[in-house]
């Protein structure tokens, strides 16, 4: 069937399922604008390409299911490469497409061209330009199928203005996508379970380290029944909270800088680390010579690239988590293996009296709201059920220690770039794909300011997310790295100079509220978090408050500083 | 420390416009320089062969091996360093000529197994094919007679199957 390219582009992501799009015009992608207008396909105008790579992401880590962004060319796709760095970072399946000049203008330095595919080559899973229309909804399939499959990953696709504008015979059933290597499932030979059952059975201290692999293998189910079966206490990073749950007594808590007390000291003492999904990334191991250096460790990850890259393990299996944890679950029961109380009571007895010496902790007295305390109370308001997004710094590491995560996807978060600016826009994309829960961004007064316009698409749209701002009037984390390690020299850190939050909430429509002292922590909260409409909260909270425990940038993870304690070993 | 050595990688991946950048950007983005480089399309005009040498440690050049096999578009890895292989190199060699070094020039050519090209008053091109090895030896026999210009290909490798 002939049919324009801006069409086959539309078909094609009905046929991938997509349900909607983030995005912003401009000239180059006014045919396919016009094609959305026409197909009333739900598409969400953002006001900064950033934010629609983001809402996209956060729509992908909350369904598991592809998110897609669109931009136009030049700097509307300039625009998306912090987005698609952050996808990148921590293996989330976006497509976004971008316009393009004419393929005959390209590298005449037209207006608004740029070389996209060049630029985001280094910080994508993958990427086309689109030069022949022929090719088109091929690659359209392509792109979302790398973007999905093995390690997950952006993907972006470029579209030349005349190739979208062209005639193309289309025929849905002809769709070929060379995908050869693309489908190779890694099949670990049967040995390497036996192995890990044998080294598992020997273990005196055994325990499993967990990220985000669980979350994007779709593997919590059967993560939750190896952990207890085997009665292995679970440390997770910051990419895979919720996958087990956060209020467990098998659970840990985070591991590395801002990791607990228990769960440095424990990967420090174990004899058997299984580590799942995670990639041994160093705010996670601290200095790498002393990481677990009493254990022996099993890494299965989806990526061979991933494995030996930072920590030489013992036992390297390549799989996703879901079939790993199925051929282990499987072998545990056909050998009658279950661990016994008496058999772990000698290493569950020392990390409870780790937890008893260490608990994560804050002291609010006096009149001034702790951040803590408001997160703690959120979780409280929220009975835990709330899906939680963060921005980044000090906001993202109290969201990530003060609020237990029951259930998989509920702490969207940017873990590996770091990307400040990521937690609003993306709570837009989460709460789009679940309008009932409720949905939270933890912020800080410097982070949100980096999206906030996206003020506007909430309301534009009727998205009513939340913002639980953490005002403290400076960029707290690197602050906190000025007092600890800088003497104090708060160089450009200060942001006292700020807008009054809640009129610039509510010259958009926003509802607004202020909490300034602690017995104002929860109503606020519950003014805000259960209506209807967005609701910015702003929480006047102690200045220089820091973040512990910390494992100072270099150190064995095994010192902390607790603030007014040292601990080690 | 372990010792670092000249690695010879050879790559199959599809023949496509953006797939050295993709496979350069994956060595130079790790601070790999890539010290010789041969490319070509193979007998399926789909495919091309990438051979590149670059100078690391046994686990840094694995590494690079991982990352490079993550890449879409790239087919095979191979490394051919420590398996039996063949190794060529061609260089093209242009001497400049004066009538006093030209006689010193053509005893030395027979010598070294060069193949004259073209030759005429001023210049001749050389051709010389074997490994890097050789082929820098004979660069420095060559230097005190008079080299204008070399254009060298980069090592081609295939492993023998013995």
């Amino acid at each position: 069937m002939k049919m324009k390219g801006t069409q086959v582009l539309i078909e094609c992501l009905k046929a991938e399922g997509v349900d909607v799009m983030f995005g912003y015009p401009g000239g180059s992608v006014i045919d396919i604008y016009d094609e959305l207008y026409k197909s009333k396909f739900n598409h969400i105008l953002v006001r900064h390409e950033q934010a629609a790579v983001h809402a996209a992401d956060g729509y992908a880590r909350a369904t598991g299911k592809v998110g897609v962004a669109l931009a136009t060319s030049g700097p509307g796709a300039t625009n998306t490469v912090t987005g698609i760095a952050t996808a990148n970072m921590d293996s989330i399946p976006i497509v976004v497409f971008t316009g393009q000049v004419p393929t005959h203008l390209i590298g005449n330095d037209a207006f608004q061209e740029c070389d996209i595919t060049g630029i985001t080559r280094p910080c994508s899973k993958h990427n086309y330009l689109v030069r022949n229309p022929d090719e088109l909804a091929n690659t359209i399939h392509e792109a979302f199928h790398i973007a999905r499959s093995g390690r997950p990953g952006p993907v972006l696709v470029d579209l030349p203005k005349n190739v979208i504008a062209a005639e193309i015979d289309y025929d849905p059933a002809k769709i070929k996508i060379n995908a050869t290597k693309l489908s190779l499932q890694p099949k670990p030979s049967s040995k390497k379970y036996v192995q890990l059952l044998e080294m598992l059975r020997a273990a005196k201290r055994p325990m499993l380290m967990t990220g985000g692999g669980i979350l994007l293998g779709k593997a919590t189910d059967e993560l939750r029944a190896f952990a207890r079966r085997a009665k292995l206490p679970v440390t997770s990073t910051l990419m895979g909270l919720g996958a087990f749950p956060g209020s467990d007594p098998l659970f840990l808590g985070m591991p590395g800088m801002h990791g607990t007390y228990f769960a440095n000291m424990a990967i420090s003492h174990c004899d058997l680390l299984i580590c799942i999904g995670a990639r041994f990334d160093d705010r996670v191991t601290g200095k790498i010579d002393t990481f677990a250096s009493n254990a022996q460790i099993i890494h299965i990850d989806v990526d061979p690239s991933s494995i030996n890259k930072n920590i030489v393990v013992d036992l390297p299996i390549v799989s996703d988590a879901k079939s790993a944890l199925e051929n282990i679950n499987r072998l545990l029961k056909d050998n009658n293996y279950t661990a016994t109380e008496a058999e772990r009571k000698d290493w569950l007895d020392l990390i409870e009296s780790w937890k008893k010496k260490a608990p994560l902790s804050y002291c609010q007295d006096g009149k001034i709201i702790k951040p803590q305390c408001v997160i703690e109370t959120l979780y409280e308001v929220t009975k835990g059920k709330a899906i939680i997004t963060t921005e980044v710094g000090q906001n993202q590491m109290w969201a990530a220690q003060f609020y237990k995560y029951d259930d998989p996807n509920t702490f969207i978060s940017s873990g590996g770039l770091g990307t400040m600016g990521y937690g609003f826009p993306a709570a837009l994309g989460v709460k789009l794909a679940f309008p009932d829960r409720i949905v939270v961004d933890v912020a800080g007064d410097g982070s949100i300011q980096m999206n906030i316009q996206e003020m506007a698409t909430a309301m534009q749209y009727n998205i009513p997310v939340k913002i639980v701002l953490l005002n403290n009037g400076y960029l707290g984390m690197v602050r906190q790295w000025q007092e600890l390690f800088y003497e104090k020299r708060y160089s450009n850190t200060d942001m006292t100079f700020q807008p009054d939050f809640l009129k610039v909430a509510e010259a958009y429509g926003w509802e607004a509220f202020r909490a300034t002292t602690p017995d104002e922590i929860r109503p606020v909260l519950e003014k805000g978090l259960f209506s209807n409409r967005p609701c910015l909260m702003d929480f006047q909270v102690a200045r220089e408050e820091c973040v512990y425990p910390m494992v100072r940038p270099g150190a064995s993870i095994s010192e902390m500083t607790l603030g007014t304690r040292e601990m080690t070993n | 420390m372990e010792n670092k050595k000249e690695n010879v990688i050879s790559l199959l991946v599809n023949n496509k416009p953006d797939v050295l950048a993709r496979v350069a950007g994956t060595l130079g983005g790790k601070g790999y320089n890539i010290e010789t480089l041969c490319v070509d399309v193979t007998i399926n005009p789909d495919v091309s062969k990438i051979i590149l040498t670059t100078i690391g440690t046994k686990a840094t050049v694995q590494k690079i091996e991982a990352q490079l096999a993550r890449l879409i578009d790239v087919i095979k890895v191979e490394n051919l360093t420590d398996v039996e292989t063949v190794k060529r190199e061609l260089a093209l060699i242009r001497m400049a000529l004066t009538a006093d070094s030209k006689s010193e020039l053509i005893r030395t050519i027979n010598k070294l197994n060069c193949k004259i090209l073209t030759f005429n008053s001023d210049h001749c091109v050389l051709e010389y094919r074997g490994t890097k090895c050789e082929v820098d030896k004979v660069l420095e026999t060559l230097k005190p007679l008079g080299i204008d210009d070399v254009a060298r290909t980069g090592i081609a490798a295939l492993e023998r199957k013995n």
